[in-house]
């Protein structure tokens, strides 16, 4: 490949920005003129971390999503904008009770060897992530599919997993429940074909650069770990007519401001975070540059309901959440476009009206009256003040908002220790229930409500303040077998006000993405889920 | 001196031993585990990942496999990254590390001992001043400020050196770390050397070297220099040993990919093969350059002899 003039070098400082554009595009009339039109477009992208591996069933983070979203394609995947499009399916059919999958195969479905994609590749991976000797950390995504929990479980042989190969090009896919976000979880990596062929051949192995096969739009060439990733157009891919870049290269950077250094140097087109602290530069200087938009995802504090703490005490858990000002916190604390939560549920996520506390329009003089009373309601008072642990993993953000929020449960008397830890030691005390108030995030698996109130129903893993409710769980059962979208809607938003009238956590703000991305690159669209596949973006002229 | 490289060589083993041992119970008490993290695994896939790297098993049982993998040479699979072996790893990042150490510690040598000798000889005059409040700035300022400078202004705002990235070890690419690395490092070496020159040419023979009419260059340079070095040697196996181990300020902000980030994150993530196969490697450098550094003294100084 003949690489004339990687577009991607032109910085995006501004000032040296019109130079070496200038530069650039001479060398670029040049180059298309000496080996008429032929040229490379290489994307260079920062990712946040080094992946922990490039097989799609042995991650569980966003940035191999980067990737390894790239290499493959799920029998459904993103659109540019983070919608739904088929993908290795053409089409496929739901049966009447919501619980058999039809998929049909695209006949020119090719791995990038030029072996064909078959239905049995998707039978050999599902199987494979349920086994336990696979040991895959991410696999009770898809426990929806039948017997899926059993046999990773151990209780039941692989062989009873849900799926079958009908013929090559027809898989059919049979469920535990009607599951109205299947589809949408199809594309998640988990859900990625494997080729058979391949692993078996290789095992392990099976990842490394020469040996990996795969069926989405880039095939993987090269991988030094903690440098660089790159990967290939690949020729086999189905709409490869259509895919501008001739390649990708992924930068692992856990440094954000050495990200944006590099970004700003021209040597990065998109870095998939900024550091916040910057915003307010980028704002002036890059705005053409810096993307803010919504992220599926709520950052709360989990106030923990186990017996023996204050936080277990309804009225102690108002309180606490009417005297938090959002605003403040979201506005001159973070500032970097977070929006104040009042409800558990993010907006924007698919089939769903998000509920919001009552006390959302309320005045703040009104709210801390209220939240006097109810904290006097419940005994405590300056002869008894309230003492609470605060607990956080370690992050100057984190940091941030424990401190005003413990500024602002003063005015109510109440003590606040604060206590950091680094994110294993924080996790492990959540779960034994060491804290009163704790922090915590929660990105959605997929795009869902019911992937946030799953966190409240009683006994689940990640439910860190065991809050239980009988009548929310009762919801969340009947939601899970109900096959109407609306009436489905409305036992989900019953669960949500359930919980948000009993003050079950403290919502504090929306998450929001933060990307890099060079202005002359088309096709890069915001979106929920902050999904980014590397095939509909191109060079502009 | 050959036995007595044996014996030192021999006595590693017993004290490599402890040193995998205490950190083997230590990782493991820490609290948190490998498979803590913002999510928490249903149970039954905690189970299946604690059998995969057969945590579950009882901790004497992990501690002997630990060292049974050891001596045929396997640092076992890294619980973080799981497409590679811990050897893997550290034989792929140690390369890079290496280089970038090497060409710091040559720095600092070539610009850190000339400087600490011209600042003893000139003592007390403009020439040392200068040096050594430069050398004092140059120790208090800490890597990770001097490092994200040099790559604004030399990546972003001149342009003239990537402001990050590896690139198989180009000099270009090198350079600004290098430097970053190196600072301190010609800073400490700057000081010990002027502190032991000073008390060197104090001494007797000196006094005799110059009575005898000797040029005072080669009084410095054939009488004073070497014995002068020895406690810059001696700084210099620990030192040259942490510098190759890499720098995981260095690595994360000029994207090199050294073995440095292992042992933090490592840690952090209770990598506990990943922190074991550091830990080992780490001691194993030590010991091994702490035994040049002793048989270099015995070139240095005539005095100083391993007889068996």
């Amino acid at each position: 490949m003949a690489r004339l003039y990687s577009p991607s070098h032109t910085p995006v400082l501004p000032g040296r920005f019109a130079l070496k554009r200038l530069a650039g595009s001479l060398l670029l009339a040049g180059g298309i003129v000496a080996s008429q039109g032929i040229m490379a477009d290489t994307l260079k992208l920062a990712i946040m971390g080094e992946p922990a591996s490039l097989d799609p069933q042995q991650i569980s983070g966003t940035w191999e999503n980067d990737v390894v979203g790239d290499l493959f394609e799920g029998l459904v995947t993103e659109a540019a904008d983070g919608e739904r499009i088929p993908g290795a399916a053409e089409s496929w059919q739901i049966s009447d009770d919501g619980k058999t999958y039809t998929f049909t195969l695209r006949e020119d479905g090719k791995w990038s060897d030029g072996e064909p994609v078959t239905a049995e590749d998707f039978v050999y991976a599902l199987k494979r992530i349920m086994t336990p000797e696979n040991a895959s950390d991410y696999a009770y995504i898809l426990y929806p599919i039948k017997n899926a929990k059993a046999i990773n479980s151990g209780e039941a042989e692989p062989d009873t997993l849900g799926v079958r190969a009908v013929d090559d090009h027809t898989l059919e896919i049979t469920l535990e429940r009607p599951t109205p976000y299947f589809l949408d979880q199809l594309s998640h990596y988990t859900a990625y074909p494997l080729p058979k062929h391949v692993v078996e051949k290789y095992g392990k192995d099976w990842t490394d650069p020469g040996k990996m096969v795969s069926n989405g739009a880039f095939e993987l060439s090269e991988w030094q770990p903690q440098t660089r990733i790159v990967a290939l157009k690949n020729p086999e891919f189905h709409d490869a007519n259509e895919v501008a870049l001739d390649e990708v290269i992924y930068y692992p950077i856990e440094e954000r401001n050495s990200a944006l250094k590099r970004f700003r140097a021209g040597e990065i087109d998109i870095a998939r975070e900024f550091p916040t602290q910057q915003y307010g530069w980028l704002k002036d200087n890059l705005p053409d540059a810096t993307h803010v938009a919504p992220y599926l995802g709520i950052y709360y504090y989990v106030l923990n309901s186990r017996d023996g703490h204050a936080t277990a005490d309804p009225r102690v858990r108002e309180a606490l959440n009417l005297s938090i000002r959002r605003n403040i916190i979201t506005d001159k604390i973070l500032g970097t476009g977070e929006v104040p939560a009042y409800s558990f549920v993010p907006t924007g996520v698919n089939h769903y009206d998000i509920q919001e506390m009552a006390f959302k329009d309320m005045s703040m003089d009104e709210r801390m009256q209220k939240a006097r009373s109810l904290m006097e309601d419940a005994g405590y008072g300056p002869d008894n003040p309230l003492e609470l642990t605060l607990r956080y993993n370690t992050s100057e953000d984190h940091k941030k908002v424990a401190i005003a929020a413990a500024a602002m449960w003063k005015p109510l008397g109440v003590k606040v220790n604060l206590l950091n830890a680094e994110v294993a030691v924080h996790y492990e005390d959540m779960r034994q229930g060491k804290f009163d108030v704790g922090r915590a995030g929660w990105i959605g698996d997929y795009n869902d409500a019911q992937n946030f109130l799953n966190l409240l129903e009683s006994g689940v893993p990640n439910n860190y303040g065991a809050y239980s409710n009988k009548a929310l769980d009762d919801d969340m059962q009947k939601a899970a077998n109900t096959l109407d979208m609306k009436d489905r809607e409305a036992l989900m938003q019953d669960a949500e006000r359930k919980a948000l009238d009993d003050y079950a956590v403290l919502p504090i703000y929306y998450y929001v993405s933060r990307n890099l991305v060079n202005p002359r690159l088309s096709g890069w669209k915001n979106n929920i889920e902050d999904t980014h596949r590397s095939r509909w973006v191109s060079f502009s002229e | 001196m050959l036995s007595y490289t044996l014996k030192r060589l021999l006595q590693a083993i017993p004290t490599l031993l402890i040193v995998i041992t205490l950190s083997f119970f230590l990782m493991r008490v820490a609290p948190g585990g490998p498979f803590d993290g913002e999510r928490r695994l249903p149970p039954e896939i905690e189970q299946n990942l604690r059998a995969a790297y057969h945590l579950d098993e009882p901790l004497p049982m992990q501690y002997l496999r630990y060292l049974g993998d050891l001596v045929q040479g396997d640092l076992g699979p890294s619980f973080k990254y799981k497409d590679f072996d811990v050897s893997e790893l550290i034989s792929q990042g140690f390369p890079a590390s290496l280089e970038l150490g090497m060409w710091a510690i040559l720095a600092a040598l070539l610009i850190g001992v000339p400087l600490g000798v011209i600042a003893a000889i000139r003592r007390n005059s403009t020439a040392d001043y200068v040096v050594m409040s430069t050398a004092l700035a140059g120790i208090a300022v800490p890597n990770f400020v001097i490092a994200p400078l040099l790559a604004l202004v030399f990546g972003v705002l001149l342009g003239w050196l990537p402001a990050g990235g590896w690139n198989g070890g180009a000099w270009q690419n090198l350079l600004l770390p290098v430097v970053a690395l190196s600072i301190q490092q010609i800073a400490y070496i700057a000081r010990m050397m002027r502190a032991s020159m000073i008390e060197v040419l104090g001494s007797h023979y000196i006094r005799t070297a110059r009575a005898k009419g000797l040029s005072e260059w080669k009084v410095i340079l054939r009488h004073a220099l070497r014995p002068a070095m020895l406690p810059v040697v001696s700084y210099l196996g620990p030192a040259i040993a942490g510098i190759i181990t890499g720098s995981v300020v260095i690595e994360q902000i000029f994207g090199i990919p050294g073995i440095g980030r292992y042992f933090v994150q490592g840690a952090l993530n209770r990598d506990y093969t990943l922190v074991m196969g550091t830990v080992v490697f780490y001691g194993a450098l030590i010991l091994l350059l702490n035994l040049i550094v002793d048989l270099l003294y015995s070139m240095l100084d005539p005095q100083i002899r391993y007889d068996d």
